[in-house]
């Protein structure tokens, strides 16, 4: 069939061309404009997009430091860290996570509780989240779960860190606790650590913990990791290691510790434990106490208002923040500010009828038939009130609340623990100044057997006794050393006290527990060696009325706890080269030189012996008392101990 | 013409036909095919299975299928041009009414054996439609009124179908590759230059009846609008796709970050990284030069198709060559108009690279056409 020439034929094929040719360079047109739109992003641009495409995938993570473990001055363990074993699962790897919580049920103890929690979380969180199932579970129950393993998808045991107070409530009060940081740890600080931020984070939230957190915490490792759009960690790109927080060593003698933790057992008391010669403390004990494990893994409810409804107060730490009248156990510093003062010397005799008159008004003295005549020995020996009275009118309170405050009454102490009154050391400006009232010589009596309006804490007596002890000016101290380096041991300047006047006051005291008749006197020492000096206190906490006097003032047994006497008694030894001094105070205990005084020995001797107190130490009388009574003490076993916390090294 | 009046003598029977296939476009076909298996499995993580396999398999299938296509006469495909286009719009009237919904969308029909996508058909089935129309029509009478309405109605039904699924993307191709066909048939300017005034009428008409009872998009695709204007006014929301495509884009520079090491696919910050968005992957990974190097082969592709058009004497063979260049060409150029971000993301795969059976079956049969359209051209 021939082709057959068409007019239009040839121009419809060339229309059709030249369109076919305007369509192709219109086509380029749009490639050049692609490629050129190409070249602007990725040539140009590149940087910026190029940042950004980092900025998308890497994520920069933070590696939780070690917390600095404490160790006692012996290298005893009191707050490490302990590898904290728990049970994830991750909803992605696990499927059905409902059937496969139910399959671990079988596997370890797990409530239907834990497993509604675990189930309503899983839907809220992203797949790849793990979620905690169980936290703090033993090491048999993590074995049981990675045996079980290929039968429980997306169930991970992990490893992590947690503190541990292997002492549980020795040291709860110096060393406190720790526990994951709250909104309100937050808003104190103004450019937060952002180790903070990371969950569970633990900080120290009480005592020592939380004083010195910044020494314990360290500082934060990172790690840049590359991640996914949806924030799972794909790589490690590389890692900064953080610094380690630093260990602290303390001065406190962790057996010490226990020993009067165990010797004051369900007590409301306080002890303080002091080196005389450089302020440590030996030990500083409060009871009751707590177990500081428990606020670690957080406390239940019900433990939680055990502890606050518990009259004896086991969350205060008596020993720094307890205040209490000090009783007789101040008699040392009004006698030390009259003979300062020279208005009497050691043979001045004062006549003690039972009574005191003054302004009108008469003050009685504990003995109501009086002591009779007595000097400075005596009048501490047997506690005579009358004496100090006397003394008081003719020095005046203003050098008496001078000479406290020299001996550290009335100042803050300042230690890394929580809450530290500074007690009150009251004179004519204080009282202006606080009640806005002249002050009066019935003040001057109260204050002058430690009543009224003066307050110590048992810490404070520490430091007076161990001050009258030493002739120096002793100041407490905890930390001995930080990071492994000693802190330099300062040499306490001497006390602005004539050395003289001083050993005046300590003979009293001496008389006070090694003179027949004397009220500390069956609690004394009998070991040469060791003789203790000491002073008993009874402090009121109730106004005695004038129709109760006349009623015959009812003993202490007949009275409810809370409004029964404070015992104190304040010690130290041995009298020829004192070593260490000892306050003790006893809520509500009674008597001092009965309830206190015994403590005190026992806690001296403890300490300078090294081990249980000897018997020989004790009057002859006391011993087969005394031998059943040290042995039923519920002491630790330390030899075990020292083993079970000899992992010291970081894990 | 006719192709009655072809010089039978004159084109290549029997096997002799493969000899004259157009076989430098069918080695860029292959070259661009082999660029995607690249890219499916480097955004795979590594992995043959995933999509660079199935994919490799069904271009072994396309491949035959364009080889078969090839050797048929042109102007049996003439013939049943009618037939495939009514056959067409049967299934996208069938997939409107029973389809398979899809990421929000009705748009796959299962036939039991294969998930077929009626629109992509239609793609090649108007250009064919309308190849036919002009050859039939006498040329003189191209730009009277009357049989100007045929072919507006002939591509106006097909893309109603389409735009009610919702698929706004094959919509405008279809009206892009027709209006091309129209255009090569020698349609008068005059009309071009109506529809154009009237397309930006109604684009403000569009825009401004959002919010309004008869509101003519539906809200999703009004939000691509917005987003395409301003992507970064939501970052983390609806116009994190773009801003991701656009980060992947950028950061490959030059050269790229080297083969499988595009940080924006590998971590999955990339959306569709497989399909829609797999350009930007090849841009992270191989830079300028890998997507210029692309761009170059789509653009040889059009100017082999072309080039073969021109050398038709034939309408029907030179007019189908034409749309269906056209149609390949839209297809790129809108995906990377709009991984660049300069065009709306309107949910436009790139032809052949992206993971998609459907898609890549019916551009090969397409270019079997255009290479039976060369076989069998009159010389």
């Amino acid at each position: 069939m021939k082709r057959i020439a068409h007019r239009d034929s040839d121009d419809t094929t060339r229309r059709t061309t030249r369109r076919a040719l305007i369509l192709g360079g219109a086509m380029s047109a749009v490639a050049a404009v692609l490629g050129a739109r190409m070249r602007y992003m990725q040539v140009d641009e590149a940087d910026q997009y190029r940042m950004l495409a980092e900025e998308n995938r890497v994520s920069i993570r933070l590696i939780p430091p070690h917390r600095g473990q404490i160790f006692d001055r012996n290298g005893r363990l009191i707050a490490g860290n302990e590898q904290n074993y728990r049970i994830t699962i991750t909803r992605e790897d696990a499927g059905d996570v409902s059937d496969v919580l139910h399959r671990l049920q079988r596997v370890i103890p797990l409530t239907d509780a834990d497993i509604a929690r675990v189930e309503d979380e899983a839907k809220k969180r992203s797949a790849f989240v793990p979620l905690v199932v169980a936290d703090r579970i033993s090491w048999d129950d993590m074995s049981r779960v990675a045996v079980n393993a290929p039968s429980l998808p997306g169930v991970t045991p992990e490893v992590g860190q947690s503190r541990i107070y292997p002492f549980d409530a020795d040291f709860a009060h110096v060393v406190g606790y720790v526990g994951p940081v709250s909104e309100r740890d937050l808003a104190k600080q103004e450019t937060p650590d952002p180790l903070l931020q990371i969950p569970q984070f633990q900080i120290g939230k009480v005592g020592l913990e939380t004083w010195m957190e910044d020494t314990l915490r360290g500082e934060a490792g990172t790690k840049r990791i590359e991640v996914n759009a949806v924030g799972r960690v794909m790589r490690e790109l590389g890692r900064v290691e953080g610094q380690p927080g630093a260990d602290l060593t303390l001065t406190i003698d962790a057996e010490v510790q226990n020993f009067v933790q165990a010797r004051l057992g369900s007590e409301s008391a306080a002890v303080v434990a002091m080196d005389v010669t450089n302020g440590d403390l030996l030990a500083i004990s409060s009871t009751p106490s707590f177990d500081p494990n428990l606020f670690v893994r957080g406390i239940s409810y019900g433990d939680y208002a055990a502890l606050t409804g518990n009259d004896h107060r086991p969350l205060a730490n008596k020993t720094v923040s307890g205040a209490y009248p000090p009783g007789s156990t101040f008699k040392m510093v009004t006698a030390l500010a009259a003979l300062e003062a020279g208005v009497i010397d050691a043979e001045t005799r004062v006549y003690c009828p039972g009574y005191y008159e003054v302004a009108g008004r008469r003050f009685h003295c504990w003995s109501r038939g009086g002591h009779g005549h007595l000097a400075l020995d005596e009048a501490l020996g047997r506690s005579c009130d009358v004496y100090f009275y006397d003394v008081s009118q003719r020095v005046g309170i203003d050098k008496i609340a001078d000479m406290g405050r020299r001996l550290g009454l009335g100042q803050r102490h300042d230690l890394p623990m929580s809450a530290i009154v500074e007690g009150v050391m009251p004179d004519k400006a204080w009282k202006a100044a606080s009640y806005g009232q002249e002050w009066r010589v019935g003040d001057t009596i109260n204050a002058s057997i430690g009543q009224g309006y003066v307050l110590t804490s048992p810490l404070q007596l520490a430091v007076m006794t161990a001050r009258l002890a030493s002739g120096r000016a002793v100041a407490p101290r905890l930390v001995k050393a930080i990071g492994g380096q000693d802190v330099p041991e300062t040499e306490a300047p001497p006390l602005d006290v004539d050395p003289r006047l001083l050993r005046q006051v300590r003979q009293g005291m001496h008389t006070v527990s090694n003179t027949f008749g004397m009220t500390g006197y069956s609690n004394r020492i009998v070991d040469p060696a060791l003789t203790m000096a000491g002073k008993s206190g009874t402090s009121q906490v109730r106004n005695i009325t004038a129709a109760e006097r006349a009623r015959g003032v009812i003993s202490n047994d007949q009275l409810p706890w809370n409004r029964r006497d404070h015992a104190l008694f304040v010690g130290f030894a041995p009298y020829d080269n004192p070593r260490v001094a000892v306050s003790c105070v006893v809520e509500h205990g009674g008597g001092g030189s009965t309830v206190a005084a015994p403590i005190l020995r026992d806690v001296l001797l403890r300490i300078l012996t090294g081990g249980t107190p000897p018997l020989s130490a004790y009057p002859a009388s006391q011993r087969a008392r005394i031998e059943t009574a040290l042995s039923e003490l519920p002491l630790r076993q330390f030899d075990t101990l020292a083993s079970a916390t000899g992992t010291r090294g970081r894990a | 013409m006719s192709f009655l009046e072809y010089r039978i003598q004159a084109v290549p029977s029997g096997l002799r036909k493969i000899l004259y296939l157009n076989w430098p476009l069918v080695l860029l076909l292959t070259t661009v095919c082999a660029v995607g298996w690249l890219m499916l499995y480097s955004v795979a993580g590594g992995t043959l299975s995933t999509w660079a396999e199935p994919q490799m398999k069904r271009f072994a299938v396309g491949l035959t299928v364009m080889l078969i296509v090839a050797m048929i006469p042109i102007w049996f495909w003439r013939n049943i041009s009618g037939v495939a286009y009514l056959l067409s719009i049967g299934l996208l009237v069938a997939v409107d009414i029973m389809g398979h919904v899809g990421m929000g969308a009705q748009r796959w029909l299962n036939l039991g054996f294969i998930m077929l996508q009626p629109s992509e058909l239609m793609k090649i089935a108007l250009v064919m439609m309308l190849a036919a129309y002009y050859d039939w029509l006498d040329p003189r009478k191209v730009s009277r009124p009357i049989w100007v309405l045929i072919p507006v109605i002939l591509i106006l039904v097909p893309v109603a179908l389409v735009m009610v699924q919702p698929d706004l993307g094959t919509g405008i191709l279809l009206m892009g590759g027709g209006a091309v066909v129209m255009f090569c048939a020698g349609v008068s300017w005059i009309y071009f230059a109506v529809v154009i005034g009237a397309g930006t009428g109604l684009v403000t008409l569009v825009l401004m009846s959002r919010g309004t009872p008869w509101q003519l998009l539906r809200d999703y695709q009004f939000r691509r609008i917005d987003i395409f204007l301003d992507p970064a006014s939501d970052p983390l929301g609806a116009g994190y796709h773009i801003t991701q495509a656009k980060i992947a884009l950028g950061s490959g520079g030059w050269t790229g970050r080297g083969f499988m090491q595009g940080t924006q696919s590998r971590l999955n910050f990339l959306p569709e990284k497989h399909t829609d968005f797999i350009f930007t992957s090849l841009a992270e990974e191989f830079g300028f030069v890998g997507a210029c190097s692309l761009l170059v082969l789509y653009v040889l592709i059009i100017a082999f198709c072309i080039s073969s058009a021109i050398q038709m004497r034939d309408r029907f063979s030179a007019l189908v060559t034409l749309g269906i260049a056209a149609s390949f060409f839209f297809l790129f150029a809108v995906n990377m108009l709009m991984v660049m971000g300069l065009a709306p993301v309107v949910g436009v795969p790139l032809p052949l690279v992206s993971y998609g059976g459907s898609a890549m079956m019916v551009l090969l049969t397409a270019f079997g056409i255009v290479q039976s359209a060369h076989v069998h051209r009159a010389r």
